[in-house]
């Protein structure tokens, strides 16, 4: 198993009228090749800005990436110049964004906009590219695939224009699908078939998946890792089976709690209090602090590393140790009775 | 689309008679073509009335419109009241007018959807602010104006071209009158794209694109550009019949016996079967543009779904 | 020149193409004025509504305070055209005919042997005459005509568009050439009629297009709903609401209007002499550009100066008004 993509220690900010906002603050994954590592957090947490980063299709200006490393197969992707970095993007890594209704281009048939992907990294004639347009929609289970490959995106159901989007990243059977996410857009019954086709695909061909999302319930099924993201930064990275069993940081632990369960039928559900903080104004210490049950003094002023709390588990707590085994330090008894 | 396009064709009737019967009422009825035909002296009363009887101008004024409408769908455009036809004077004018019109048009969409792409990309930079400025400017300027100091600097002080057009109107000496003509819309053109290309230029399919992978200018051509010129396009269509109108402006400053020449002269004297020749087979045009950008607008945007 | 054009554009995209490039442009974005809140004429409770918002930050747009100053300074010598420019235009000596500039003839004299600079002084009169009261009337007519169609709709709705289509249908300066060339009036009130009558579709449009969009808004429904009448609903909760694209359009209608004004009087059917007018002025040096070019540039120049300042002060009021810039 090699490392497909590392990120280290990103830094992605964005100018704006109020000031300079910090949308991804020293943000570090890794993804093995053909495993599927979740980010998960809430909208604003910078979930999406990484990933526009690392396709590299961030709106510049007025966003700027003014720190880190992004490596694919070992190689900085930020030092490489445009045109190698092109032939990555969409060829070796590709993305499927959330809104296929807005992804898609609204004039030009999916037809064509499949066959571009051939046309473009790999030289095909249009009559051939169009032939495997068609392919990759059967491929993707659209019915009657050939009739419907002259169709414009607003003619299909809103899960079928996902096949397209899908369709599309895995066109030139990259090594890494970045999936924004995918199924937020889709009715419920849609999301399951929608994901099912995911992870399908990503068996066969072995990619590298990169799922970003804020639905828990989705992770489950298909997540080797998670990196929980709160206000720029990574809080929290695990396996996926321990996270759900043992989260080690409160933010983690307060999102599992709010997904409604039938085996807690009657009880109020459990909510996160307060709201995220704006990317301007980010408190001192540890970002989560005010929202936070374990919170004491020393959050409120020094940052937390990742701290390594098991093999291949990290999380951005003082107090994993609490929040994991549940108990508390002894000798700082200020956050009782919270 | 058949069904479209029979729809919006029936519509247009309506129009056009509206327009065509109030542009038949200014000329017949505000002035007096009859006294107009003997200039300063008094017409014989007789010699008046047969005329009169001659032009079908003894009828109400709605006859006297059908008629010359029934008329004109034969094919018969009347004579102007020096004797020669109508037509023969369309046969004449049309084709400068026509030459004229497609320059003006070139120039409007090449120089403005440009200038429009550049400043749209780069909105708030110096090449924005500049073309804005420019464009305001243009804007402002009356072609007359701009017309006559475009004529003296390029016919008279640096002579690169002939000051005015020769008779034939060969296209080459049409190139500035159709500057001229192209002036005022081409700032419309070039603000209009700019517009749309910075609103389009953060679209999710934009992205897209680039997340796929295509080289920048696949990505700006092909999918920016192309939806962006969706308003573009229209506006250039419907601008169609309104560059023939203000040809009457530049055919003059340039002396080009076009259309819009033929109708000033048959206004200033008072020619009526000239000016509501003219002015129906404009209308006509002008609709007929207009029908055109609607099925433009369908080829292009394929959301919109005629029912 | 601008030209009316389209009978009835396919999608609301482009708007409409009026009585002039411009206004397309204006009304383009003037429809998706999104129309503030603020019905209630009640200071009291309303922090800051769409009006107070855009004058804080008018005074700060240079473009705008510029542009501003520049009209308010026309508006002046329109009406005291003597407090800068005591001579009278319209006296000449011919002798003079197309002399250079002079002391106290700053500009020279035309080819009657008038001096340039009274001539474009008093001229901004005609101009700012014509184009106010075009304007106004224009304004008053279609925004009336257009909110009543926009607000009752119905059959008053169609046959307001199909007789707009049938004035959409007329080519502007053809129509001003039929319709003028038969008026012998010296005054400036037949080219202000003709402006105002092939002018006011195009605010109808406008004004009817913001008054649907108001129409839908909830606090309307919601007066509808707790039984308001029809006029009160019009009067108190729409008209204040349609009104801001009305303003914009009308704004930089003003400035074309103006210049319409000179291209009729150019044509020899605008304005006539003895007015003095910077159409008639320009149509008279044109015949002179090779011999005596400095006849031009003045009455040009402040010509295109002063429709320049209305467009742009439109240009800056929209900006104003209009949220989703910001």
């Amino acid at each position: 198993m090699s490392t497909l993509l590392e990120v280290t220690d990103l830094h992605v900010e964005f100018r704006t009228r109020d000031g300079i906002a910090k949308a991804v603050d020293g943000v570090s994954y890794a993804v093995q090749a053909g495993q599927t590592l979740a980010v998960l957090g809430e909208s604003g947490s910078g979930k999406s800005v990484t990933a526009q980063a690392v396709m590299g299709i961030l709106d510049s200006p007025p966003g700027r990436i003014t720190a880190g490393r992004i490596a694919f197969h070992g190689q900085d992707l930020l030092t490489m110049p445009e045109r190698e970095r092109r032939a990555v993007r969409g060829a070796r890594m590709a993305m499927i964004f959330q809104d296929a209704l807005s992804a898609l281009n609204p004039v030009l048939s999916v037809g064509h906009q499949l066959a571009e992907m051939f046309t473009t990294h790999r030289g095909t004639s249009r009559k051939d590219a169009r032939a495997k347009a068609v392919e990759l929609m059967d491929r993707v289970r659209i019915p009657a695939a050939r009739q419907r490959a002259g169709d414009f995106p607003h003619q299909f159901s809103g899960g079928m224009r996902q096949r397209v989007m899908i369709a599309m990243a895995i066109a030139l059977e990259p090594e890494l699908v970045i999936a924004d996410e995918p199924t937020t857009a889709l009715d419920v019954t849609v999301q399951a078939q929608v994901m099912d086709l995911l992870a399908e695909l990503q068996r066969e061909m072995d990619m590298g998946l990169i799922l970003i999302t804020h639905d828990l319930g989705v992770v489950a099924d298909v997540a080797d890792h998670i990196a929980v993201m709160y206000a720029g930064r990574i809080v929290e990275t695990a396996p996926v089976h321990r996270i759900y069993a043992a989260p080690a940081h409160p933010y983690t632990k307060g999102l599992l709690e709010s997904i409604p369960r039938l085996d807690r039928k009657g009880r109020e559900l459990y909510a996160i209090k307060g709201l995220p903080p704006s990317p301007h104004h980010v408190p001192p210490g540890c970002a989560f602090n005010p929202r936070c049950p374990l919170a004491r003094d020393r959050c409120r002023t020094e940052q937390p590393p990742l701290y390594e709390v098991a093999a291949g588990r990290t999380s951005a707590c003082h107090y994993w140790h609490e929040c994991l085994h549940g108990t508390r330090d002894s000798g700082t008894p200020e956050g009782a009775g919270r | 689309m058949g069904r479209y396009v029979i729809r919006r064709l029936l519509q247009m009737i309506p129009v056009f008679i509206g327009s065509t019967f109030l542009i038949f009422v200014m000329v017949y009825a505000l002035g007096d073509p009859v006294a107009a035909l003997f200039g300063d002296r008094a017409p014989d009363p007789a010699t008046a009335a047969q005329i009169r009887r001659d032009l079908y101008l003894d009828h109400p004024l709605w006859q006297q419109y059908l008629h010359y409408m029934g008329q004109i769908f034969q094919g018969n455009f009347g004579t102007a009241f020096d004797g020669e036809s109508v037509l023969s004077l369309m046969a004449g004018a049309w084709p400068l007018t026509l030459r004229l019109t497609i320059v003006a048009i070139v120039v409007e969409a090449v120089v403005g959807v440009v200038l429009g792409l550049l400043s749209g990309l780069r909105r708030g930079r110096t090449v924005d602010s500049g073309v804005l400025v420019l464009t305001l400017i243009v804007v402002s300027v009356p072609t007359f104006v701009s017309g006559y100091v475009l004529q003296y600097l390029f016919g008279v002080r640096w002579n690169v071209v002939p000051p005015s057009v020769s008779p034939g109107a060969p296209l080459n000496q049409l190139i500035l009158p159709g500057i001229v003509l192209a002036l005022v819309s081409l700032a419309y053109v070039t603000r209009l794209t700019r517009t749309s290309v910075a609103e389009n230029h953060r679209a999710d399919y934009v992205r897209t694109a680039t997340a796929k992978g295509l080289p920048r200018h696949t990505v700006v051509v092909r999918h920016l550009l192309r939806n962006s010129l969706i308003p573009v396009v229209t506006f250039i269509g419907t601008d169609i019949g309104a560059l023939m109108g203000g040809a009457i402006v530049t055919e003059r400053i340039f002396n080009i016996h076009g259309v819009g020449y033929q109708l000033y002269q048959g206004i200033v004297r008072q020619n009526s079967p000239t000016v509501v020749g003219f002015v129906t087979v404009l209308v006509i045009v002008f609709l007929l543009a207009n029908l055109l950008v609607d099925l433009l607008y369908a080829v292009l945007d394929p959301r919109i779904r005629y029912a | 020149m601008p030209e009316p054009s389209s009978a009835q554009n396919p999608g609301e995209a482009v708007g409409n193409a009026g009585a002039g490039g411009t206004m397309d442009l204006a009304a383009t974005e003037a429809e998706t004025l999104v129309p503030g809140r603020g019905g209630e004429p009640d200071p009291g409770d309303r922090p800051r509504s769409l009006w107070s918002d855009a004058w804080h930050d008018l005074r700060r747009n240079p473009v705008f305070v510029i542009s501003a100053l520049i009209i308010v300074f026309l508006v002046v010598i329109a009406i005291w055209p003597q407090s800068i420019a005591s001579g009278n235009p319209l006296a000449c000596d011919i002798n003079k005919s197309q002399d250079g500039p002079a002391p106290g003839h700053p500009f020279g004299y035309d080819t009657q042997g008038c001096d340039v600079y009274t001539r474009t002084v008093h001229g901004a009169r005609a101009s700012i005459t014509v184009g106010v009261c075009a304007t106004a009337g224009a304004a008053l007519l279609g925004g009336l005509l257009g909110a009543l169609a926009g607000f009752f709709g119905g059959w008053w709705d169609a046959l307001l568009s199909r007789i707009s289509d049938v004035f959409f249908g007329i080519p502007i300066i053809l129509g001003g050439l039929v319709f003028l060339s038969v008026v012998t009036s010296t005054t400036v009130w037949p080219v202000v009629g003709f402006i105002v009558l092939l002018g006011w579709p195009q605010i109808a449009r406008i004004a009817r297009g913001s008054v649907l969009t108001a129409k839908q808004n909830d606090y309307v429904l919601a007066a509808r709903a707790l039984g308001a009448g029809s006029t009160r609903i019009l009067l108190r909760h729409i008209l204040p609401n349609a009104v801001a694209p009305v303003i914009v359009v009308a704004t930089i209608a003003l400035g074309t209007y103006i210049s319409l004004e000179a291209t009729l009087s150019f044509l020899g059917v605008g304005l006539r002499p003895p007015t003095v007018s910077w159409g008639i002025d320009i149509s008279s040096a044109s015949t002179q550009i090779r011999d005596a070019p400095h006849m031009l540039l003045w009455p040009a120049g402040a010509l295109s100066v002063t429709v320049l300042a209305f467009i742009m002060l439109g240009d800056a009021v929209r900006d104003a008004l209009d949220p989703k810039l910001r």
